[in-house]
């Protein structure tokens, strides 16, 4: 009996390592930690009351804040592994096996578990303030969405200390994620992390569509309507295409682990191309998503800080819907290497043809600043780092799009340099941007700024030292995912200095993490609720907003409109309060996330039992709600009017 | 002490990058005709963007600089300019004109590299498998084979037929040319051609499991003469290659360079169809004609 329990738990648990004990010994004073605090303070009430059964967005919007810099660390700290093994040629810090999972699971928790969260912060703290509406259209849905994604990414970040870490790469291609080669749970966890938060993902993309299309304030036209929003309702319509062709693309996989099926092995009569295909038709769309938001960003963020209407609105609205539509038509430029000629020379052109909205973008923004009076705050200091990382990313991306030379790019370091200066110089940069545009609006107080400009330029430098060599190490021939090189390449001094810089960057976000605890105890206060002078409708309420965000919801006339209002002295104040109407807390998102969680932690082992009773769980978690009496109350007038007065604040 | 450190640092960084010489750019350094094309395109293309990309970056540095909220700076302020049809056409215009012109280079020379690199010489085969990790090439007309080597002539346009009995890879030799992907049970066809004599680089360049990253080869370029030589010691001074020797090769190991008198027949054939070849109609290589009669007759039903 012992004897088994031994042979099990050395299968179960990984080991053998020194990070992976030093990962479990530090899970667990954490978790103890986490405990002990909760207990001592008597929180543990409060953290249910107030933040696991949330429905109001700008709480789950923290949720995903705080969750998504969770992951950018153990993103990170994956990447600095990756950098300090390749210091240095022949280096044995990580052998192949351990570098091939750290790779793997670097890329996919820092695209589906850092950038989508951090996303899906934004859409939440902002898009309902910005829009004058009190919450999104399906509150409870947008909560079920928070814990799919959540207890997802727990599931997937689980593989690094049981049952051993995916190691075929971010995106998997079979045949190599096939049992044939990956044999193990490590894939499962691959599979399903993404499948349960993918599930939060497709549901958040509906709600806010949903939100955007039906709750926005009276007058409030489409065309009226800030382009931050905009962005996201173009990032919305990309996820209800294309997160689908993820949840069947991994659900076909895991037939083929679990059933013997052969979609994606030819013996059988199916094919990997398809699942290449498949899965960049989603992968693609999937960069343009993460990116729209930041391009919102920027817009709002350009033009509050030159103090200017934005440049060419129509256009910026054509290029954002534009980018959506010709985003789902690019997919086959990461196999050029693999497909036909004609069909190359086909993609080539639509993936080129896609910089048109985008360079038109960039013009708008700078014509935005032009005639303007900039003021280098710092959400407009990433901002401006932001335009020319981009336009030289842009740029490396159209050399990528002519086909014969990407038979050259393919694979290389020329490719990772080009997509880490996109996603890092355009997704993280404006991401970074908005969090800081809009944290005392959520907050309600202001980030140290000092502690900031160091962060900034840490990142700044950081990342032009660590992509810039990465460039030329593509041209002279390096593959990705070398888990080692020799001397004989003259790939040392370059890949030396792109690891200093990668340190240069955790540095950078160390600063960003002092500069939030530091501001939370030193942080000025907001006590006006329009720090920056704001033009949007959220800088019209106090920060924080009250939890109904608006006390009476605003008729808007014009783009801008507060800033208008603000300008011609009006007051925005209401004077007559009605009661309101508001959604109630509920548990049953979290239990049924704790449930997916365990239906996915038995399909990864294959212990069908637990994925069933998994399954039950969630199944009753459904039931329940739809049995549910008292979703909703109401907040009497006098109680918002008493709210109102004692925060007082906005204009 | 502050200019030590800084003059120290410099010097070390200069150090740094002044110890990888331009030699090392290899893809810059092309030594065939299809390495050449693609290496004149990765110019034509950096040439044609930077042309746009970097007065944008200089506008771009000015606008900041002068629109800058300093008190007494009397650089014009218009709030509420936010539209200028003739701006914005110049500006939807250029990038349309730039993806026009190399949207034409792109598709042109995608339909060159589908053409034997020269035409007037006869081209020869070699048969390219990814295994896990190394590669096996087969000279389907000298009946040769080697492992985790190529020997070629010069001059000759080669094509290679790859094909992988492994995860997917992808066979690249950056200063002859791009790489393709190693397909299972489909063989896709790559041209190149090396022009100079010389040891060039190969490296396997799609992720394919644990010790992918030790699929390097080497690829010697030598004249002619010297190639029928070379094939000439290996037939005599090698063994042959024989099914059982595959087997072994073919399972999951690393191992040094080899090199084989004879290949069994079919091989190649045997690979492709073993990884499902057969489910390719339009494959010439893979179906026996027997099948592809079958498959013509259920096609036909």
């Amino acid at each position: 009996m012992l004897e088994s329990i031994k042979t099990f738990a050395a299968d179960f648990f990984v080991t053998g390592d020194p990070l992976i004990y030093g990962a479990d010994v530090s899970i667990l004073l954490v978790t103890i930690a986490v405990i002990f605090v909760l207990t001592y303070f008597k929180k543990w009430n409060w953290l249910w009351r107030e933040w696991l059964t949330t429905v109001d967005h700008k709480k789950i919007g923290i949720m995903y804040l705080i969750a998504s810099l969770l992951m950018m660390f153990r993103g990170g700290v994956d990447a600095l592994l990756m950098r300090t093994q390749l210091a240095f040629p022949n280096a044995d810090f990580l052998p192949s096996d351990k570098y091939n999972e750290i790779f793997t699971t670097h890329g996919t928790i820092m695209i589906l578990f850092m950038a989508m969260p951090l996303m899906f912060a934004l859409f939440n703290m902002v898009v309902p303030l910005q829009i004058g509406a009190r919450d999104v259209a399906y509150p409870f849905l947008n909560a079920v969405s928070f814990w799919a994604f959540f207890f997802g990414a727990m599931l997937f970040n689980l593989s690094f200390v049981i049952g051993g870490s995916p190691d075929a790469g971010w995106l998997s291609y079979a045949p190599l994620s096939e049992v044939q080669f990956s044999e193990g749970p490590g894939q499962n966890f691959y599979i399903w992390g993404i499948q349960i938060s993918g599930i939060g993902s497709l549901a958040s993309g509906i709600n806010f569509l949903v939100t955007i299309l039906k709750m926005r304030a009276p007058g409030m036209k489409l065309m009226k309507m800030p382009l931050f929003s905009w962005s996201v309702l173009s990032s919305c319509i990309i996820i209800i295409f294309a997160f689908p062709i993820l949840t069947v693309t991994l659900g076909l996989l895991f037939v083929d682990r679990f059933f013997g099926a052969s979609f994606f092995t030819l013996d059988g009569g199916g094919n990997p191309m398809y699942y290449i295909n498949l899965i960049w038709m989603w992968g693609h769309p999937e960069v343009y998503l993460v990116v729209l938001p930041a391009f919102g960003v920027f817009s709002e963020v350009v033009s509050t800080f030159s103090k200017k209407k934005i440049f060419g609105y129509k256009s910026m609205v054509f290029a954002l819907l534009s980018i959506s539509l010709l985003s789902f038509f690019t997919w086959v430029h990461h196999f050029f290497t693999m497909a036909d000629y004609k069909v190359d020379a086909f993609f080539a052109i639509t993936t080129m043809a896609i910089a048109i909205p985008t360079g038109v973008k960039v013009f708008n923004w700078m014509f935005t600043m032009f005639r303007g009076r900039i003021q280098m705050k710092p959400p407009m200091l990433w901002t401006l780092a932001f335009i020319p990382t981009f336009l030289v990313g842009g740029m490396t991306g159209v050399m990528l799009a002519v086909a014969p030379a990407d038979f050259q790019y393919h694979n290389s370091y020329f490719l990772i340099a080009h997509f880490h200066q996109v996603l890092i110089g355009g997704v993280v940069f404006g991401f970074f941007s908005g969090i800081y545009y809009w944290w005392p609006k959520i907050f309600g107080f202001t980030l140290n700024e000092k502690l900031g400009l160091w962060a900034f330029w840490l990142w700044n430098i950081g990342f032009y030292s660590t992509f810039m060599p990465q460039y030329a190490l593509g041209f002279m021939g390096m593959p990705r995912r070398s888990s080692t090189y020799g001397w004989d390449m003259g790939w040392w001094p370059l890949n030396f200095v792109s690891t200093i810089g990668a340190f240069l960057m955790g540095a950078g976000f160390i600063f960003q993490v002092w500069q939030i605890i530091y501001s939370v105890r030193q942080g000025k206060k907001d006590t006006t609720g329009d720090p920056w002078d704001g033009r949007t409708l959220e800088w019209s309420i106090p920060s924080p907003p009250p939890e109904y965000n608006f006390a009476v919801i605003p008729t808007v006339e014009q783009q801008d409109d507060f800033w208008y209002k603000k300008q011609q002295g009006k007051s925005m104040k209401p004077t007559k309060y009605k009661s309101i109407h508001m959604p109630k807390n509920s548990g049953i998102p979290f239990i049924m996330g704790s449930f997916w969680f365990i239906a996915g932690f038995g399909l990864t082992f294959e212990w069908v039992w637990l994925g069933i009773i998994g399954l039950i769980g969630v199944a009753v978690s459904i039931v329940a709600r739809h049995l549910q009496k008292e979703r909703d109350y109401y907040i009497p007038a006098e109680e918002v009017e008493k709210t109102e007065a004692s925060i007082g604040g906005a204009r | 002490m502050k200019r030590i450190s800084k003059i120290s640092l410099i010097l070390f960084l200069t150090t740094l990058l002044s110890a990888c010489s331009n030699a090392d750019y290899i893809v810059l350094d092309p030594k065939g005709p299809v390495g050449q094309i693609q290496a004149n395109l990765i110019w034509t293309s950096v040439i044609l963007l930077a042309s746009v990309i970097v007065p944008v970056l200089l506008l771009f540095v000015f606008i900041v600089i002068r629109y800058r909220d300093k008190p007494g700076n009397r650089a014009p302020f218009k709030p509420e300019w936010d539209d200028n049809k003739t701006l914005e056409i110049i500006w939807w215009g250029i990038p349309i004109l730039l993806i026009g012109v190399l949207g034409f280079f792109t598709v042109r020379d995608t339909f060159v590299l589908e053409e034997p690199p020269s035409k007037d010489v006869e081209p020869m085969t070699i048969q390219v498998t990814s295994l896990d990790w190394k590669w096996l090439f087969q000279y389907p007309e000298q009946e040769i084979a080697t492992v985790n080597y190529l020997q070629i002539p010069t001059d000759t346009p080669i094509n290679f037929e790859l094909t992988t009995d492994a995860p997917i890879n992808s066979f690249w030799v950056p200063q002859l040319g791009g790489q393709k992907y190693t397909l299972p049970g489909k063989t896709l066809s790559l041209w190149l051609e090396a022009e100079e004599e010389g040891t060039y680089f190969g490296t396997a360049n799609n992720f394919s499991g644990k010790d992918f990253t030790k699929m390097k080869f080497d690829v010697i370029a030598k004249s002619n003469d010297e190639f029928q030589q070379w094939v000439n010691e290996v037939k005599q001074s090698s063994k042959p290659l024989t099914l059982n020797d595959y087997q072994e090769l073919s399972k999951q190991s690393v191992v040094g360079t080899s090199e084989y008198s004879t290949i069994p027949a079919d091989l190649f054939e045997y690979i492709v169809d073993k990884n499902g070849g057969q489910y390719y109609r339009s494959n010439n290589h893979t179906a026996s004609d027997h099948d592809r009669k079958q498959l013509e007759l259920s096609n036909n039903e």
